[in-house]
């Protein structure tokens, strides 16, 4: 029963079959063809993908970048922000989604009126939202502060003016932008339970919370860290987030890995090479969980 | 069998009573998550409208409205949209031509991801080259790294070509992140298309680029929408790479004006607002007319933006 539920619940990747189409394998002009087929895209990937990280690599290998990148207080500040994104952006957000994607599974119109609006967060370019809760955030004239001001009669906080506050703003837009979209492919995961485990569980007496401990769950749960490894190398690399809602400021202390290598290093400073290496200190992280994601992906494609 | 009927008429009224009981909790229970439900559609829609209705009000403000404290512009004017459409201000000189850009560039990744995706796709898993999978697992590897990692040696190379400020450079990054994902989609896409078709139009003696034309892109079809819808969004919602390799007024898209605009000193806030709902119709439109086609297995890849 269990391990049926299972496959039910993650339908496995269809058998390859062995039998190959083109019997005998390719032959004469058709292997000509399969090859001039995948060129295009072996070229795009050679071209922008192996040479900028080769090149990457290079501009990275020095040994006493990396005594100057470990120095840096801001650098050290901004290591502390990534782990506190990671820590509260990815679950936060995904735990969200857990919940929301059970409450968008209840039947009627409002639901599906609803989950049109609850994407909006997602179908909006990042841009125009960013900027506007940068805006909404801002001390005298944003609209946060005014509701405060009109409702309790106290000024606000300045929201962008303290490290903890703007760095809890960045982290609460991520929330905002992306929880639609988990919640979306966690729908998807859901509804891909059969009706039938449901109804065989509540003749052997699961429902309510045991519903949801004992059967979605169990049945989420491969897909639900699947999706946890995904969102944690998503943000180890997101830019918007934080560039439009706090520039990295106050004082260079709200920076994430990406915004301090582009933004400060290079652009600020003028030297790519320690943006480089600061983006490369993440490597150590991110190269395990990209290991981890691929062979679970593999796996589980057919579910994404 | 009498004491039996007697046992159970002795029993209904109980019986009775327990099941009224029960359909007394029930009915409050469904009660109480009705209005759970209620609350929790509330919250819904203020934590999701907030920041929207944030961008709307201060695009209706006029222009000495903005600094001042209020809930809802009084009155509330167009005035901004309007100098926006007819690039009335200096910031704006050149909107159309930025939007002009903007749809260049995004209508060229789709067709080259489409085409690129496709055509490796279709060289793997329906030709079954030797070894496509090392480029599968290639591609799964460039969707799965961040694209902000590339992003300063990506940039330095692209100025020592002198390709910044040239749209290819952009057109050429965007492919790249997308194009995997369309990979990923087309082989899986491709497997309910049975390899018989292949086959038989193999044996009449078609050769494989008919194949790929005739058979393998109309039977697509539905996956190149959806892919095609992805690329659309992800180029025109692009802001890393375009804010690195298009710097100036003539060249720029309207994400990297809208960029720009934020890091003045004196932003007309209720200009940019403007500007950024224009900005924003295209995709959300695109978004909302293609959502279905998009379906719930091909939401996956909308993570990079």
């Amino acid at each position: 029963m269990t391990v049926s539920a299972i496959d039910l619940g993650r339908p496995a990747v269809r058998q390859q079959s062995l039998w190959r189409y083109w019997r005998g394998g390719l032959q004469g002009s058709e292997f000509t063809w399969a090859v001039a087929f995948i060129v295009p895209y072996v070229g795009v990937f050679c071209a922008f993908v192996i040479y900028p990280a080769f090149y990457g690599l290079w501009m990275g290998s020095n040994p006493a970048l990396y005594s100057e990148v470990f120095s840096d207080p801001i650098y050290l500040n901004t290591v502390v922000n990534t782990l506190i994104f990671l820590a509260f952006g990815v679950n936060v957000k995904l735990f969200l989604a857990l919940m929301l994607s059970g409450f968008f599974m209840r039947p009627g119109w409002w639901t599906k009126v609803l989950l049109l609006i609850f994407v909006l967060p997602w179908a909006v370019p990042a841009l125009p939202t960013f900027i506007s809760i940068h805006w909404m955030l801002n001390g005298e004239w944003g609209l946060v502060n005014n509701f405060i001001w009109i409702v309790f009669g106290a000024d606000g906080p300045s929201w962008l003016n303290s490290r903890w506050l703007a760095l809890g703003s960045a982290i609460f837009s991520h929330v905002w932008k992306w929880t639609p979209f988990w919640t979306v492919i966690l729908l998807a995961g859901r509804m891909s339970i059969p009706q039938e485990i449901y109804d065989a569980a509540k003749v052997d007496g699961a429902t309510g919370l045991r519903r949801f401990t004992d059967v979605t769950f169990p049945l989420l749960a491969n897909l639900y860290l699947v999706l946890t490894l995904l969102a944690t190398i998503f943000l180890l690399g997101d830019f918007n987030s934080v560039y439009f809602v706090t520039g990295g400021g106050p004082a260079n202390s709200t920076h994430l890995l990406a915004t301090l290598g582009v933004v400060r290093d290079m652009l600020e400073l003028g030297k790519p090479q320690l943006g480089v290496a600061a983006v490369m200190s993440a490597l150590p992280l991110l190269i395990p969980l990209v290991i981890i994601l691929m062979r679970k992906l593999k796996t589980s494609e057919a579910q994404l | 069998m009498t004491t039996i009927a007697v046992d159970a008429r002795r029993t209904s009224a109980p019986a009775a009573r327990s099941s009224e009981r029960m359909r007394r909790a029930a009915r409050r229970w469904r009660y109480l998550t009705n209005a759970g439900a209620a609350l929790v559609s509330v919250f819904l829609l203020v934590w999701t409208l907030t920041p929207i209705y944030n961008i709307v009000m201060v695009s209706l403000e006029s222009e000495g409205d903005v600094a001042v404290t209020h809930l809802w512009p009084s009155p509330p004017s167009a005035e901004s949209f309007w100098v926006v459409v007819t690039e009335g201000h200096w910031y704006l000189e050149a909107f159309w031509h930025q939007f002009g850009n903007s749809v260049y560039i995004a209508g060229m990744v789709t067709l080259l991801v489409l085409l690129i995706g496709s055509l490796t796709s279709f060289s793997i898993s329906r030709m079954r080259i030797r070894n496509g999978w090392i480029i599968t697992n290639a591609a799964l590897l460039t969707y799965v790294i961040p694209a902000s990692f590339l992003a300063i040696p990506f940039y330095l190379i692209m100025n020592r070509y002198g390709l910044n400020n040239n749209p290819w450079s952009v057109i050429a990054v965007l492919v790249t992140f997308a194009t995997p994902y369309a990979i990923f989609i087309f082989q899986e896409y491709g497997r309910s298309i049975p390899l018989e078709l292949d086959e038989s139009a193999r044996i009449d003696g078609a050769s494989p680029l008919q194949i790929y034309v005739r058979i393998y892109l109309p039977l697509m079809a539905p996956a190149l929408v959806a892919v095609g819808t992805y690329a659309l969004l992800l180029a025109w919602n692009e802001y890393l790479y375009q804010f690195l390799l298009l710097s100036n007024d003539r060249s720029m898209t309207v994400a990297v004006a809208l960029g720009k605009f934020l890091n003045s000193d004196v932003a007309p806030w209720n200009y940019m607002m403007a500007t950024a709902i224009i900005y924003a119709l295209p995709p959300l439109a695109t978004y909302y007319a293609f959502r279905n086609r998009m379906s719930s297995g091909l939401t996956m890849g909308g993570v990079k933006g």
